[in-house]
C-alpha cells in the first residue's frame, strides 16, 4: 500500500561517513556503548596508546638540548614539512590500509581553543578516555619506535629528552589521567641512566620503555647498572615491538601485512630470549618487566621452544634455576594486538601465560589494528575477576597505580554525546 | 515498528549509502546501480561502525594462465564496505566477508516505495 506520510520514528540522526578528521568520539561511539558492560570495574588502565607526533613535531623539536640539531631540524621542517631526524620512509606507511582505517592517520579533528581547553592533544586523549571508559592511559610515541635503529646516536639521545621534557613539562601535568613512559636512549645506556636518575621520582612516568626495533643485545654489560637502577625505583622496564621492513630478513616479504605480522613479534623474541637464557631475571628479581605490542600467540611458542633447548643445553643456560617458561610466566604482557579467530588456542595462551594476573588491556589506539576493553570483556572463557584484573587491575600492580575511578560514568558520557548531537 | 523512510532514492549516489539512527538502531543502507541493500551498523568483528567505513571495489589477485601474478587489481563486479575501525571489508550485496563468508553483516529488510527507500526497523529486545 503506498505510504502518504513518512513514518514517523521517536528520532532519526543521519550518521557521517567516518573519515581521518571525524572527531573521536563519533570515531569510537560504539565503545562508548560498549563501556556500560564494564562501568562497575574498579579502573581501566589502557597500557599502550599511542601519540602520533607528527601533528606536534614542531613543540618537540623546539625543546632539543642539542643547538645543532634543533637547528639542522627546524631548517628541515621549514623546507618540506614532515618530520626531521625521523629514520622511517614515509612513502612505506601502509598502515592506514590506503585510508580504510582513517584513524591510524590522524588526528586532524577539530578542537577546542588550547587557552581554555587545554593542548590539543590532552583534549585529543581526553575525548578517547572518556569514550572508551578508561581511567588512565598510558601514552608512547609512534614515529621515534624506530629511533634504535638511526644510526645517527645524537639524535636518539636527543629526541628522547625532548620528548621526555615535552610530556613531562607540556601534556603530563594538563591531565592525571594520562601517564607515559621516559624514553631510553638505549643505544646509549649512559644517557639512559641519566633519564632513569631524572624522571624516577616523577609520579607521572609510571616507568621506562626501551623501543624494541634495535639490535641491541638486552643481555650485554653495559646495561646492568642501568636495570639496577630501574630496579630500584619501582618501576616496571617496558619493552615496546614495532615494525621494521630494512631488516634484511624482512626485505622478502612483499606485503606490509606479512612484514607487520612478524616483525612487531620477532623483536621481543629476539630481546625475550637473550633475556630469560643469561637468567636477568634471577640477576634482578624485583625488576618488573612488561613487553608490549608483540600480540600473545608468541608467548607458549617461545615457552615451549626455550623449555625444550634448555632441557638439553643446560651448560649454555646456566644462570637458569627453573625453566625459561617459569620466568616468562612472572612477566608482563599487554593484550594488543589479541588474536582471537581461534578462542581455543587463545584461552590456552592465556592458561600458559597466567594471564589472569599477569596480562595488561592496552589499545594501541589510534593505531589500525587497536582493541578496545571490549576486546577483553566479551572472552567467553574469562571470569570475571580475571576480566576486572586485565582490564586495570593487573595494570594498578605493575604501574604503582591507586585502586580509585577516575573516569566518568559511562550513561553520563552517553548522555553528553546524545547532547552534543542534539 | 513500522517501516521507516530514510531518504528518496534517487538522493542516494551509485555506489552510495545512507547510515541512520532510528531511536536508537543503527542501520546503513546502501545502492548499487538499482539495488539497494541495508545493515545493522555493527561489525561482526568488535561492534564498530562497519556501515560508516570507506566504500571501495574489492581488491583481487590478478592470476594469470600460467599461475602467475600480474599483481592486486580492483575488482569491476564487486564493491565492499569497509569498517573503519579495523578494515574487516563485507560485500554490499552480500554483507559476507571476502576470505571468510561466515563473517557477515547482519542484514536488514529494505524495500523501494514510490521513491522512497524504506528499511523495517526491528524491534529491540
Ligand atoms: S570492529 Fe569492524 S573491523 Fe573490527
Amino acid at each position: 500500500m503506498p505510504l502518504e506520510t513518512p513514518p514517523r520514528a521517536e528520532s532519526f540522526r543521519e550518521l557521517p561517513e567516518i573519515t581521518v578528521a571525524s572527531d573521536t568520539r563519533d570515531y569510537l561511539a560504539h565503545a562508548a556503548k560498549q563501556a556500560l558492560k564494564y562501568d562497575d570495574y574498579e579502573l581501566i588502565v589502557d597500557i599502550d596508546a599511542h601519540l602520533q607526533e607528527g601533528g606536534f613535531w614542531g613543540e618537540i623539536i623546539g625543546l632539543l638540548e642539542n643547538d645543532v640539531l634543533k637547528q639542522t631540524a627546524e631548517e628541515m621542517m621549514r623546507g618540506r614539512g614532515g618530520m626531521p631526524l625521523i629514520n622511517m620512509q614515509p612513502g612505506m606507511s601502509f598502515q592506514s590500509l590506503a585510508g580504510r582505517v582513517p584513524h591510524q592517520s590522524g588526528p586532524t579533528e577539530p578542537t577546542d581553543d588550547p587557552a581554555k581547553a587545554g593542548h590539543r592533544f590532552v583534549q585529543i586523549v581526553r575525548r578517547t578516555i572518556d569514550t572508551m571508559g578508561l581511567d588512565y592511559q598510558v601514552i608512547f610515541p609512534t614515529s621515534m619506535l624506530h629511533l634504535g635503529m638511526n644510526p645517527m646516536e645524537d639524535i636518539e639521545i636527543y629526541l628522547a629528552r625532548a620528548y621526555c621534557r615535552w610530556l613531562t613539562e607540556i601534556i603530563l601535568p594538563q591531565d592525571k589521567r594520562i601517564i607515559a613512559l621516559a624514553y631510553l636512549p638505549f643505544n646509549t645506556p649512559s644517557e639512559c641512566e641519566k633519564l632513569v636518575k631524572q624522571y624516577g621520582d616523577n609520579p607521572q612516568i609510571v616507568g621506562f620503555t626501551v623501543c624494541a626495533v634495535r639490535h641491541k643485545p638486552v643481555h650485554a654489560n653495559q646495561y646492568m647498572r642501568l636495570y639496577s637502577m630501574i630496579e630500584e625505583t619501582g618501576k616496571p622496564l617496558v619493552f615496546h615491538a614495532g615494525p621494521h621492513w630494512d631488516d634484511p630478513s624482512f626485505t622478502q616479504l612483499n606485503r606490509f601485512i606479512s612484514m607487520h605480522a612478524l616483525s612487531f613479534v620477532h623483536y621481543n623474541l629476539i630481546h625475550m630470549t637473550n633475556w630469560v637464557i643469561n637468567a636477568l631475571p634471577e640477576r634482578f628479581p624485583k625488576l618488573k618487566t612488561v613487553w608490549v605490542e608483540s600480540g600473545l600467540a608468541w608467548i607458549p611458542f617461545l615457552m615451549q621452544r626455550l623449555d625444550h633447548e634448555v632441557m638439553m643445553r643446560q651448560s649454555e643456560a646456566p644462570g637458569l634455576k627453573r625453566l625459561p617458561s617459569d620466568y616468562m610466566r612472572e612477566m608482563y604482557y599487554s593484550s594488543q594486538p589479541m588474536e582471537r579467530q581461534n578462542l581455543a588456542l587463545l584461552e590456552a595462551t592465556f592458561k600458559a601465560m597466567n594471564a589472569e594476573t599477569q596480562l595488561l588491556y592496552s589499545s594501541d589506539w589510534p593505531h589500525w589494528d587497536f582493541d578496545p576493553p571490549s576486546s577483553v570483556t566479551t572472552l567467553p572463557f574469562l571470569s570475571d575477576q580475571a576480566k576486572r584484573n586485565i582490564l586495570g587491575l593487573n595494570a594498578a600492580r605493575v604501574f604503582n597505580l591507586p585502586v580509585k575511578r577516575l573516569r566518568p560514568r559511562a550513561a553520563e558520557v552517553l548522555a553528553r554525546e546524545a547532547e552534543r548531537h542534539r | 515498528m513500522p517501516d521507516v523512510i530514510v531518504g528518496k532514492a534517487s538522493d542516494f549516489k551509485d555506489p552510495g549509502r545512507k547510515v541512520v539512527d532510528i531511536s536508537g538502531t543503527e542501520i546503513g543502507v546502501f545502492r548499487l546501480g538499482d539495488d539497494f541493500f541495508a545493515y545493522h551498523n555493527i561489525c561482526p568483528h568488535l561492534d564498530g561502525p562497519a556501515c560508516q567505513g570507506k566504500i571501495l571495489p574489492c581488491a583481487t589477485e590478478d592470476v594469470q594462465a600460467d599461475r602467475t601474478s600480474a599483481g592486486r587489481v580492483y575488482s569491476k563486479t564487486q564493491t565492499n564496505v569497509i569498517c573503519p575501525w579495523h578494515g574487516f571489508e563485507f560485500d554490499i550485496r552480500t554483507g559476507r566477508h571476502p576470505t571468510d563468508a561466515s563473517v557477515r553483516l547482519r542484514p536488514v529488510p529494505v524495500k523501494v516505495l514510490n521513491g522512497d527507500v524504506l528499511v523495517s526497523v526491528p524491534n529491540r529486545s
